[in-house]
């Protein structure tokens, strides 16, 4: 298991040297070069050329590439243009609602996908499962930004059930303990704060969800029906078990194999679904800022927050592979 | 498989790509069906593959979903294809502007003159949703083509290599995948967004950044697909009857391989055109914005959506049921070439 | 025994997911009444670039420093005439060039230190001394606008100042000593830029300290921690990740009255709808820059929509420098009569919008209706065109700015479609050209020469024409692309006319001048809007957006 997870690790590793020769090249490639990256668009001849000089522009691009790599290694990334802050701070101050915002959609995917496919596939072909098999072909292909404007209208402004945008209402004066605001509600006790900001949770959340809900439905749905006609089943149908025990041992239990596989893919997917999510919503998480970065030509937070993005994917999906090993026996790790 | 896990990996990572946008999310779980079918249609490789497409074909014209998949598209396209030439209006004539008034949220609807009324701008809507239509089809099938076109490259040249190359070959499809895997690590809407970054936001910009987002899709799918080509009969009887390496993985495993991949492009036209709609809405769409295009359309009716919402309304049913075609038709396509699901 | 863990897993995530829900909906009357009345959220539409408005030129950071300082002169409520602000009376000498300000007694800096003459010099001291990156066009735009250079000019294309010296006759009087006279002075004071800050908070919070690298400017403590003023509210913290200023009222405000709701938040929301949306579940109090369809809509639902004057004007920008048919007259005429000005006005503009005659609104001195007036016309573009020599043939990039309203540019997007239609009926080609408003907009259009046509607005800094027409025309800018000589000398004849009838009468022949030069198109004026929940009274629109909130109050 230690050295699989090694071996995972140093696989990153050409990955990543990779991406950040292509990310050098790109930011090289830019209209106007790396300064203007740097600058924006403004500044004389003058002070770009003293940028230049500055970055060492006018060296060796493989001394360029050294340094650019020796300073991501130590976690410099640049600073915003747009905030004059580091990357890295702007990214660590947002990375905690984006994770709130993704944990509440698949909160939802979940907790509304694996039952619905489940119930579908039991009663095969019967008004649920129709409902459901087309609902979720329907719901991928809905533009997530025009279904997060209608649930807002109707769910937000017309209902009036759920606060249309942001995290927290601004008013509640909430202590920040670790910038996941549900958390700190409920670590100082500021429960209104930690309510407050689940309600603003809800909506970005099941927008969010729609298309892991989508697919969990359909994949909960397959296995189970796949599960079902498998020999185990049939033998423990055959042994006499209890159908309440066949289901939960044997036919939940096994149709949950693709789902968690799913599930870490659509963490990675969540994680770039949030872009337009959290604009529709202006919800401050890394999409919003992302969006933000984008408007702004903030080219070192988009490279920045690439990256960053880019190491996380890998992760969680290490993280994935992992889990399989624990739910499935079957799969032993090398 | 040799591969063991890090192989469940791959086909995580190949599922992954759809990222935030859509669709491909549902591609991706296909993939994993596709690379199994890759696997199983080996099996049967001595045949040439038109048996199983005639077989495929059959069973999917009795799918009612495929058969609802494929009038859609018929219509779409011909739509697309024929409509422009029969507009009642140039899309982009402004003529009707003295009848909208934003500020009194005056915009003519439906008439006798225009079926579907008037835009914001004193358009006639009817025309530009049909020659929109021709330019959402363009940037789909533009976009699938480049991801097609440099996915099957890198994919054919590493699965070849992996299967036929030895231990070169292996060390080159490894270089070739970290390369794919490298973009898959990319999120699908920032590699789009950093695409048309450098190149100036324009439609073939948007077709470009679309289609680079599949490419690792349909690398993942043909090397595995070729892969497991490689172990069947026909291509050891071939190797040992000395016909050269090249020859047999471009005339005999490619063909034998592009099954799946032909099903992913179906369901990467629907990704495509929802992804054009999402940079469009992030503002990274066509500069000219009175070229009709579906996405931008849409994005533009939202500011007047509380009075006229059909503005919305029409572009965003036409992206909705386009991809939906797609899709549909692209499942059916696979349940029936899914030897696994013929039971 | 780990599958019940699973089925139990499966069925609490199921239940949680639904207890939010059905949470949800019940909890409505809870989520319905979180602004307690003390509490005013408004939302804007961008971040402030920085809270020491010396540094700032952008109207977020303005009307967060609004509520927080004030200015020697000050804008009378409502209008834009300079009426007192901390100085109660103000008169010049008899040359115009040394002015005298009396100030207020016992006014007190949010530090509890005191306001006094010594104070006003050391910000005037401060704002001539500028250094480094302090002087650069980005940063004291401002200052560089209404003064010209500083003290000790480090960019030889800087003009000497305006300013020449500050002097504190006693606590209560200072003399202020120009380098020439202008129409600029003294009503640029009430600009917010020229702001009164304590000197302790500028010293000790190093103010001037605009560091780090060339690569990596940050803006000093002073500007993002602690401005200090002697206004109504009170800074108390800048949230960036959220995106929200929080204000709170100044026990200690030497006003008639003090702010009536005691905190006060900034908000940005930059999506437009998102605004009208959060306004509507009373999640914000009021947004800026309502769009002429919302007017109506809100107003119906009751709103307190304000509807300010439109003190402002968009222009068609035509660039005499690129393409070389557009330094003919006869070409930039001919774009002048193929736009179709009513329709645009008539369509995007709110109600009370007109289409421009001259470069600045009519409700200021030395605006001129016996000009040269464009009425659309195709067929006489088309025959200018001919004449000109561009029959056919004639392709020019035409820049509009992205995801962006201004108070006098509704829909940038639907008014450039609409110019383009137009503009092509007459056979001229257009190739579009789509950027971001800032900064790639803003820099692309106003430098260079790759720009052909491209649309710009104005809103008015003070009641003076010249503070429109003479801040486009008066010099040679990169923005126009043109060298007229004889028009610059006009303005600065105009400029430095004391005797202000006749300086009314120089507009009137300058504004004649332009419109046969045709430097651009004046395309319209639009009464811009904000909105106030239905509950909040006691806000005056102004022409010049300068909006102050320590007056609104709650109606219950």
């Amino acid at each position: 298991m230690f050295r699989f997870i090694v071996r995972r690790l140093l696989q990153l590793i050409p990955t990543l040297l990779g991406l950040s020769l292509l990310l050098f090249v790109w930011l090289h490639r830019l209209p106007g070069g790396p300064e203007t990256a740097l600058l924006g668009e403004r500044g004389t001849p003058e002070t770009r050329a003293m940028i230049r000089r500055q970055l060492g522009l006018d060296q060796p691009l493989w001394v360029q590439y050294g340094r650019f790599m020796k300073r991501l290694l130590r976690g410099d990334f640049g600073s915003s243009i747009d905030t004059k802050q580091p990357v890295l701070d702007e990214f660590l101050a947002r990375f905690p609602g984006t994770v709130e915002l993704t944990v509440a959609a698949l909160i939802f995917a979940i907790g509304i996908g694996i039952p619905l496919g489940y119930l579908a596939a039991r009663r095969r072909a019967g008004w649920l499962d129709n409902l459901s098999v087309g609902g979720s072909l329907v719901a991928v292909c809905v533009p997530i930004f025009f279904l997060g404007y209608l649930v807002k209208q109707l769910f937000a402004v017309k209902l009036g059930w759920f606060p249309p945008t942001g995290r927290q209402d601004v008013t509640i004066d909430a202590t920040r303990v670790t910038g996941f605001y549900v958390l700190d509600g409920m670590l100082t006790g500021e429960f209104d704060a930690a309510w407050n900001a689940i309600m603003h949770l809800i909506l970005p959340g099941l927008t969010l969800a729609s298309i892991p809900l989508a697919i969990i439905v359909r994949i909960t749905r397959a296995s189970v029906l796949e599960v079902l006609g498998e020999d185990y089943v049939r033998t423990a149908r055959a042994k006499g078990l209890t159908e309440r025990r066949i289901r939960g041992r044997h036919v939940l239990r096994n149709a949950m194999l693709p789902v968690v596989t799913v599930l870490g893919l659509l963490t990675g997917g969540l994680l770039s679904g949030a872009v337009l999510t959290e604009t529709v919503f202006a919800f401050t998480g890394i999409g919003h800022f992302i969006r933000q970065a984008i408007d702004n030509r903030d080219y070192p937070v988009m490279m920045g927050f690439i990256m960053i993005i880019a190491v996380i994917y890998v992760l969680v999906n290490l993280l994935v592979d992992l889990s399989y090993s624990l739910i499935d026996p079957r799969v032993r790790v090398r | 498989m040799s591969e063991g896990l890090p192989r469940e990996n791959q086909q995580a990572s190949t599922a992954e790509r759809s990222g935030g946008m859509a669709l491909t999310q549902l591609g991706k779980r296909k993939i994993e069906k596709l690379e199994r079918l890759a696997e199983l249609s080996a099996i049967n490789a001595g045949e040439r593959g038109e048996s199983l497409w005639r077989e495929a074909f059959k069973r999917v014209r009795h799918n009612p979903a495929a058969i609802v998949g494929a009038v859609i598209l018929a219509i779409f396209v011909l739509v697309a294809v024929i409509g422009p030439f029969f507009v009642p209006y140039s899309p982009k004539d402004t003529r009707w502007i003295d009848q909208v008034s934003v500020a009194r949220n005056i915009i003519p609807g439906p008439s006798a003159d225009h079926w579907l009324g008037l835009d914001h701008n004193g358009r006639d809507v009817f025309s530009r949703m049909v020659v929109g239509a021709q330019k959402t089809l363009l940037v789909g099938i533009v976009a699938t083509a480049i991801g097609l076109f440099f996915g099957c490259l890198l994919g054919g040249l590493s699965g070849a290599a992996y299967g036929l190359g030895g231990k070169a070959g292996r060390r080159l499809d490894n270089v070739l995948m970290r390369f794919v895997d490298m973009l898959l690590a990319m999120p699908a809407l920032l590699l789009a967004v950093s695409i048309v970054a450098i190149l100036r936001p324009s439609l073939v910009t948007v077709m470009i950044a679309v289609g680079v987002v599949a490419v690792p899709t349909f690398a993942r799918l043909l090397r595995g697909s070729m892969i497991a080509q490689s172990n069947a009969e026909y291509v050891v009887a071939s190797t040992s009857l000395g016909v050269s390496r090249p020859r047999i993985a471009f005339g005999h495993m490619l063909p034998n391989s592009l099954a799946p991949v032909i099903v992913q492009a179906t369901l990467t036209l629907a990704t495509a055109i929802i992804e054009a709609a999402g940079l469009s809405f992030l503002g990274l769409g066509t500069p000219d914005p009175s070229e009709p295009e579906w996405g931008t359309m849409l994005n533009d009716a939202l500011q007047t959506f509380e009075y006229a919402p059909r503005l919305a309304l029409f572009p965003a049913v036409g992206i909705i049921i386009t991809a939906l075609g797609f899709t549909l038709l692209g499942e059916a396509l696979r349940e029936a070439l899914d030897p696994k699901l013929r039971k | 025994m780990r599958a019940p863990r699973f089925r139990t897993a499966g069925a609490v995530a199921a239940v949680a997911a639904l207890a939010l829900v059905v949470a949800g909906c019940q909890s409505e009357r809870g989520s319905e009444q979180p602004n307690k009345p003390e509490q005013l959220v408004f939302g804007t539409a961008g971040d402030p670039k920085t809270l020491d408005p010396a540094l700032a030129s952008d109207g977020e950071s303005f009307r967060i420093a609004r509520q927080m300082y004030e200015t020697l002169v000050a804008p009378e409520e409502g209008t834009a005439k300079i009426g007192p602000g901390l100085a109660t009376e103000f008169k010049p000498d008899a040359s115009g060039l040394v002015w005298t300000f009396k100030l207020k007694q016992g006014v007190k800096f949010h530090d509890g230190t005191d306001f006094n003459a010594e104070a006003v010099c050391f910000n005037f001291n401060r704002w001539y001394n500028f250094k480094g990156l302090l002087q650069s066009p980005d940063v004291t735009s401002y200052w560089q606008d209404i003064y010209g250079g500083f003290a000790k000019n480090e960019d030889q294309d800087l003009p000497p100042s305006l300013f020449k010296s500050c002097a504190a006759k006693d606590a209560g009087t200072v003399e202020i000593a120009i380098t020439k006279v202008t129409s600029k002075f003294p009503a640029s004071l009430a600009l917010p830029s020229f702001s009164i800050s304590s000197p302790k908070a500028l010293q000790d919070y190093k103010a001037d300290e605009i560091g780090g690298t060339a690569d990596n400017v940050t803006y000093p403590q002073y500007a993002m921690e602690h401005p200090t003023g002697t206004g109504p509210y009170k800074f108390v913290e800048w949230d960036r990740t959220n995106k929200v200023v929080k204000l709170t009222r100044n026990e200690n405000y030497h006003g008639a009255t003090k702010a009536k709701i005691k905190d006060l938040y900034f908000q940005t929301i930059s999506d437009l709808d998102a605004r009208k949306q959060a306004l509507r579940s009373g999640k914000i109090h009021g947004y800026d820059l309502v769009a002429p369809q919302d007017v109506k809509t809100l107003k119906g639902e009751g709103f307190n929509v304000l509807t300010r004057p439109a003190f402002n004007i968009l222009y068609l920008a035509i660039n005499q420098s690129g393409n070389p048919a557009l330094a003919k007259v006869e070409v930039r005429q001919a774009i002048a009569y193929a736009l179709n000005r009513k329709a645009i006005v008539d369509s995007k503009y709110p109600e009370g919008s007109t289409v421009a005659v001259n470069f600045h609104p009519p409700s200021l001195e030395g605006h001129n209706d016996a000009v040269t007036k464009y009425d659309y016309n195709t067929q006489k573009a088309k025959d200018l065109l001919a004449q000109a020599g561009y029959a056919t043939g004639l392709t020019l990039k035409f820049g509009y700015p992205t995801e962006v309203t201004r108070p006098y540019m509704p829909d940038p997007k639907g008014i450039f479609e609409l110019m383009k239609a137009d503009l092509e009926a007459a056979g001229i080609k257009i190739e579009p050209v789509a950027l971001k408003w800032t900064p790639d907009y803003i820099n692309k259009m106003t430098s260079g020469k790759d720009h052909d046509l491209h649309l710009l607005g104005w809103t008015g800094d003070y009641g003076d024409a010249y503070n429109f027409i003479g801040t486009f025309f008066d010099r040679q800018k990169d923005e126009w692309g043109f060298n007229n000589p004889a028009l610059f000398d006009q303005f600065a004849a105009a400029d430095k006319e004391p005797d202000l009838q006749k300086r009314y009468g120089l507009y009137k022949e300058l504004n004649k001048t332009l419109l046969d030069f045709v430097p651009g198109v004046p395309i319209a004026h639009g009464p811009p809007s904000l909105v106030l929940a239905k509950n909040v009274t006691g806000v005056k629109a102004s022409p010049l957006t300068d909006e102050r909130y320590y007056t609104a109050e709650f109606t219950s």
